[in-house]
């Protein structure tokens, strides 16, 4: 009896003492890499300055003080023969070259950038994906007729690649004419092979590892082996990517519609077209530029913030 | 008829080269005509070094990587030439353990998905809760906790990744498991977790297993069978304990002579066979004996002729020319060196070095030499020779040991004598070798072959080396 | 007074946030002039920590290292960092396991060999050529004045470990620290390599600390032997002492679970139960406890200390050791 309750100490003693290392179960990587974004400062201020931008476009139109397109105050803006009105008590950030609240503009045109950058964004993942994960897995799995077929359409991608982003997309808005459409397909299809390339080596990485190779012995069919080994594993970057490219991908349409070709019509505000319309007064009042200029930078930067922060978050060699 | 035959199984690595088409170059004869046959419910050890070729032999059996020439025969089926859906079909029936337990698990997968992907893709199982039961009964006999199945592979321990890699093997109940390397990642006191483990589920589910290493020791513990094997090829095969007893090849006496033994009283008695040099790149063997340029028994023949698995009775194979010459001691380490040694009887040539001077081995003429072998010291770089041979046998310990101080000071005396017959017979060595050079043809012969280009490491990966290292060696040459 | 004096040697890793996780926690050895003296243990047990600390090649942020490591009379944890700068290559060298990763890929061998004789010694040109030529000669690479002008990649595996020991022998260091040095290597590489190490120490009276995993090596070529478990010392003896009468339960029990070249085939492995992972803090009982098949309350109630219960110097860090008598009940 008395070496049974022994016994039964000395268990219940070690697992008093062992207790303390005991792991957390059941925790997936994405999930580890969620933990890891929330201690990391960087992903706090970068997720901080996309909230705030988000909540921006979409409440943007209702919380704005005035109509963005209503020249309310134009008499006293041509009155004053091209004396600008600056920052006041009614109008925050002042009045722009026809009358018009630039607060109110800042605000609605949010959602403009905001669209652009994220259609533009998704336009280049998902065409880029797709040819990525067609070509990685000809080349992984797909035998010599795979690799022929992967060849080819790299050297088109690359062909892409090799070409100026910025002449690219200005040849696609001239030949499709001059809307937000055009900008945001240019700036789309620019990273088309961004995307096809990082994905299609991503997946050339994995499809070298042992689970994949595991996978293959284990007599899993190869399309399933692309789905569930290889392209799960090959995401981590394109997800990093797609952050940061949302950052160009706003500067990018800024730059586009900078030049003229971003949509004419002046009743919807975008800040890549309030720059360029900002240019020309530049030298008498430049604070009509700083605002979209300051607005797209601040974005682009918490977008990349957060991409960086992701990257390190979804390093697996950082795991621990 | 065993349950699986290999007969004459090639994998060559075509190693390409070009801008815009590919141009093969070259080959890795990374596995170079291998037969053997395993057993059902034994278990086959393969042995050697790294870039030997078994790993790729491994896989060349699962068809994981392209079978040059020869057959696989498993269970009266050649694999070699099935079409790849029905090769899917039979790979439920040949399952593979790895060597990385880590990295051979789908790290975004938890438990439950990696074990049931095998089931699903073999149409084992009803449904998911039948399956999941299955998991669950396999994880016990592994040894691995029920509340595994949510877990992923990152929150085990090494040797708990190894009994899910076991596992994931196991759910197919395959007839054949190929064990790359199972327990050379694992730290020592776990590694002998997992060969239990696999000896118990041999005996209770009548596997067969076909066995890679690199540890002899490991591989002498679990397998009925060994295969030694050399760039390649098999230089020999035996029962287990023959093996151990009498190894044959050269190599494989060097090998075992080399292997650590966790005891000091046989590490100072043992007697070691001290192999100079490196393997030579697969992309490039050799001719003739692939082992004739590290051998410490060459004679002439070696260079020439290829030597072939033969049975010396007892199921005992040899691959070499001059087996039990020298097991009878009537080929001598003396004429294959030029140092006169007595192996392991004449205390007093404890430690005999001969270092061939570089310089001297291209300046050689080769005065009777077919034109195979010249062929091949044409194309051979000069590179210094490195095949000297040192066997020692260390004065035996003498006196029973009494406390500590006493207990060093029998290895100090061993070592000095060592030392001081070294440098003895270094010096005496230098010129009496020259002579020998001279005097005797067949060892320039012997020499000359032996400048083969020394080459990178060839790894395990030999498909990489394929890509790499090995096309552009090849290529220069 | 031996050359290297270990004592109390402790590493603590802690960071922003983090835990503070105990890698070395007091571990005591000594090592003498033409001495082998081994560190053995599994992953995890702080052997590779230990020598890092001993070089001072630990990070300095957030590791705190504790204790004693005297060099000669000169205490290597408390000298300055230029000092310390000195000493390594010319007085204490080490050896790593992957000599691919050790080499700088893109200078060839020879220019990496001379810098050190530069540094170190003050040769220059043609003189230190022909040392480093000298160097690799001596540790066994054939044809050294042309290895000299080849890249690390060049070279096999054997060949790139023996250019390391050439780098770390250059300056005739009297304290050579090889971490896992046979380990990346083959077995009739792993005995060349053992040999030339047996050699650099008889011939020279280097002091060689070896730090591996394989009881295999350590039976071969070390003198005295400390197994560690958990950033402790468990036991300490000479090679002959230990293998003859492994005693803490640890030792005895990674013997009893090495599959052995020369043991009749069939012979069960005895393995040790669990992971590293299952351990306790040395502070609470015996780190070994969980994993232990002798363990008693007692080993669950605070550190023990190290006793020496069979044979003088034959230390170990146990309340309930493998004793004869034991084994014959196990």
């Amino acid at each position: 009896m008395t070496t049974l309750t022994k016994r039964a100490d000395k268990i219940d003693r070690l697992a008093e003492l062992t207790q303390q290392t005991e792991s957390t179960s059941g925790a997936s990587l994405w999930r580890e890499a969620l933990r890891r974004l929330r201690n990391s400062k960087m992903a706090i201020i970068g997720a901080v300055v996309i909230g705030l931008f988000v909540v921006m476009a979409i409440v943007g139109p209702w919380v704005a003080p005035y109509s963005p397109t209503a020249q309310t105050w134009r008499g006293e803006v041509f009155a004053n023969q091209g004396k600008f009105v600056g920052m006041r008590g009614e109008n925050w950030f002042g009045l722009d070259h026809l009358g018009r609240d630039l607060f109110s503009r800042m605000l609605v045109g949010a959602r403009q950038t905001l669209l652009v950058g994220v259609v533009s964004m998704l336009i280049g993942l998902v065409i880029g994906a797709v040819v990525g994960i067609l070509s990685g897995a000809a080349a992984t799995l797909g035998g010599k007729v795979g690799q022929r077929i992967d060849t080819v359409i790299m050297r088109i991608t690359d062909l892409m690649l090799s070409l100026p982003s910025l002449l690219l997309a200005v040849s696609v808005a001239a030949v499709m004419g001059q809307s937000l459409t055009t900008v945001m397909i240019a700036v789309g299809v620019v990273q088309i092979p961004v995307f096809a390339r990082l994905l299609r080596g991503s997946m050339l990485a994995q499809g070298g590892a042992d689970y994949v190779l595991a996978a293959k012995a284990l007599g899993i069919r190869k399309k399933r082996i692309v789905l569930t080994q290889i392209l799960p594993n090959s995401l981590s970057p394109v997800i990093v990517q797609a952050t940061l490219s949302l950052a160009t991908a706003i500067i990018e349409a800024a730059a586009l519609s900078y030049l003229g070709l971003g949509n004419p019509d002046p009743a919807i505000p975008e800040w890549g077209v309030m720059l360029s319309q900002a240019q020309r007064f530049f030298d008498n009042e430049p604070m009509m530029a700083a605002y979209p200029a300051v607005g797209i930078i601040i974005t682009a930067l918490g977008f990349t913030l957060l991409g960086e922060a992701m990257r390190e978050a979804l390093d697996p060699k950082l795991r621990g | 008829m065993s349950l699986l035959e290999l007969d004459d199984v090639k994998v060559h690595f075509p190693v390409k080269k070009g801008v815009f088409f590919d141009r093969t170059v070259g080959h890795v004869y990374a596995v170079d005509g291998i037969s053997l046959s395993v057993e059902a419910g034994q278990t086959y050890g393969l042995v050697g070094e790294s870039g030997c070729g078994k790993t790729t032999l491994g896989r060349a059996v699962l068809r994981l990587v392209d079978i040059t020439s020869g057959e696989v025969v498993f269970d009266g089926t050649d694999l070699a030439k099935l079409p790849d859906e029905e090769m899917r079909q039979f790979r439920r029936r040949l399952q593979m353990v790895f060597q990385d337990p880590l990295g051979s698990l789908n790290p975004r997968q938890n438990i439950e998905s990696i074990l049931s992907e095998g089931m699903a893709a073999h149409g084992i199982g009803t449904d998911r809760a039948d399956r999941r039961e299955k998991i669950k009964a396999i994880l016990a006999r592994v040894g691995l906790p029920a509340n595994s199945l949510s877990r992923y592979p990152h929150e085990f321990s090494g040797g708990q990744r190894q009994r899910i890699g076991i596992a994931r093997a196991l759910v197919l109940e395959p007839d054949v498991i190929i064990c790359d390397e199972p327990v050379s990642a694992l730290d020592v006191s776990i590694q002998a977790q997992v060969i239990n483990l696999l000896e118990e589920l041999q005996e209770s589910l009548g596997l067969t297993y076909l066995v890679i290493a690199h540890d002899l020791a490991v591989v002498r513990h679990i397998s009925d069978v060994i295969g030694v094997m050399y760039l390649g090829s098999l230089v020999e095969e035996a029962p287990s304990d023959a093996l151990y007893a009498g190894p044959k090849h050269p190599y494989t006496r060097a090998l075992m002579s080399a292997v650590p033994v966790p005891d000091p009283e046989v590490e100072d008695r043992r007697e070691r066979i001290l192999l100079q040099g490196d393997l030579p790149s697969p992309a490039n063997p050799p001719a003739g004996c692939r082992f004739h340029t590290r051998c410490p028994w060459v004679q002439e023949k070696c260079a020439l002729e290829r030597p072939v698995l033969t049975d010396l009775g007892d199921g005992h194979k040899v691959a070499c020319h001059f087996a039990a010459e020298i097991e009878n001691g009537t080929i001598g380490l003396t004429r294959a060196t030029g140092i006169e040694a007595v192996v392991g009887t004449d205390k007093s040539a404890d430690v005999d070095a001969a270092e061939p001077v570089a310089d001297k081995v291209p300046a050689a003429k080769v005065p009777a030499q077919k034109a195979s072998v010249e062929d091949a010291v044409v194309v051979a770089k000069p590179v210094a020779v490195e095949d000297e041979v040192v066997v020692e046998t260390p004065v035996a310990v003498e006196a029973p040991v009494a406390g500590k101080s006493v207990a060093e000071k029998p290895a100090d005396v061993d070592t000095d004598a060592d030392v001081a017959a070294e440098n003895e017979s270094d010096e005496a060595a230098a010129p009496e070798e020259e002579a020998v050079d001279k005097a005797v043809p067949e060892d320039k012969a012997v020499d000359k072959d032996k400048a083969v280009p020394e080459d990178k490491p060839a790894s395990d990966e030999v498909a990489d080396a394929a890509g790499t290292g090995a096309g552009g060696k090849t290529g220069s040459a | 007074m031996a050359l290297l004096n270990v004592d109390q040697l402790s590493v603590t890793f802690g960071g922003r946030g983090r835990k503070d996780s105990i890698a070395v926690d007091g571990v005591s050895f000594t090592v003498d002039q033409g001495q082998v003296v081994g560190l053995v243990g599994e992953s995890g047990c702080g052997k590779s920590v230990t020598s890092l600390a001993l070089m001072g090649l630990l990070p300095e942020k957030g590791v705190k290292v504790g204790g004693r490591v005297e060099f000669d009379g000169q205490d290597l944890l408390t000298i300055s960092r230029r000092k310390l700068r000195d000493m390594r290559g010319s007085q204490l060298a080490m050896i790593f396991q992957d000599p691919l990763s050790s080499l700088n890929p893109v200078i060839p061998i020879g220019i990496q060999v001379t810098e050190i004789l530069q540094r170190h010694r003050g040769l220059k040109g043609e003189a230190a050529r022909k040392e480093a030529a000298d160097l690799l000669d001596r540790v066994g690479i054939p044809d050294p004045r042309r290895r000299l002008k080849e890249y690390p990649h060049q070279l096999s595996g054997g060949m790139r470990q023996r250019a390391l020991i050439a780098m770390a022998v250059a300056c005739a260091p009297r304290l050579l620290i090889a971490d896992e040095p046979t380990t990346a290597l083959d077995v009739t590489i792993q005995a060349q390599i053992l040999e030339l190490l047996k050699e650099l120490v008889d011939q020279e009276g280097t002091a060689l600390l070896m730090i591996t995993h394989d009881l295999g090596v350590v039976a071969g070529i070390c003198d005295e032997v400390n197994v560690l478990y958990a950033g402790r010392a468990v036991e300490s003896a000479g090679r002959r002492e230990l293998f003859a009468a492994p005693t803490h339960p640890y030792a005895h029990g990674l013997l009893g679970s090495i599959p052995r070249l020369d043991a009749p085939r069939g012979e069960p492995l005895r393995p040790i139960r669990g992971s590293i992972n299952d351990k306790i803090a040395w502070a609470d009982g015996c780190a070994f406890a969980p994993r232990c098949d002798y363990y008693t309350m007692e080993c669950l109630t605070g550190t023990p200390e190290l006793t020496e219960p069979r044979t003088a110097g034959h230390q170990v860090r146990c309340v309930n050791p493998v004793l004869p008598k034991a084994e014959v009940s196990a």
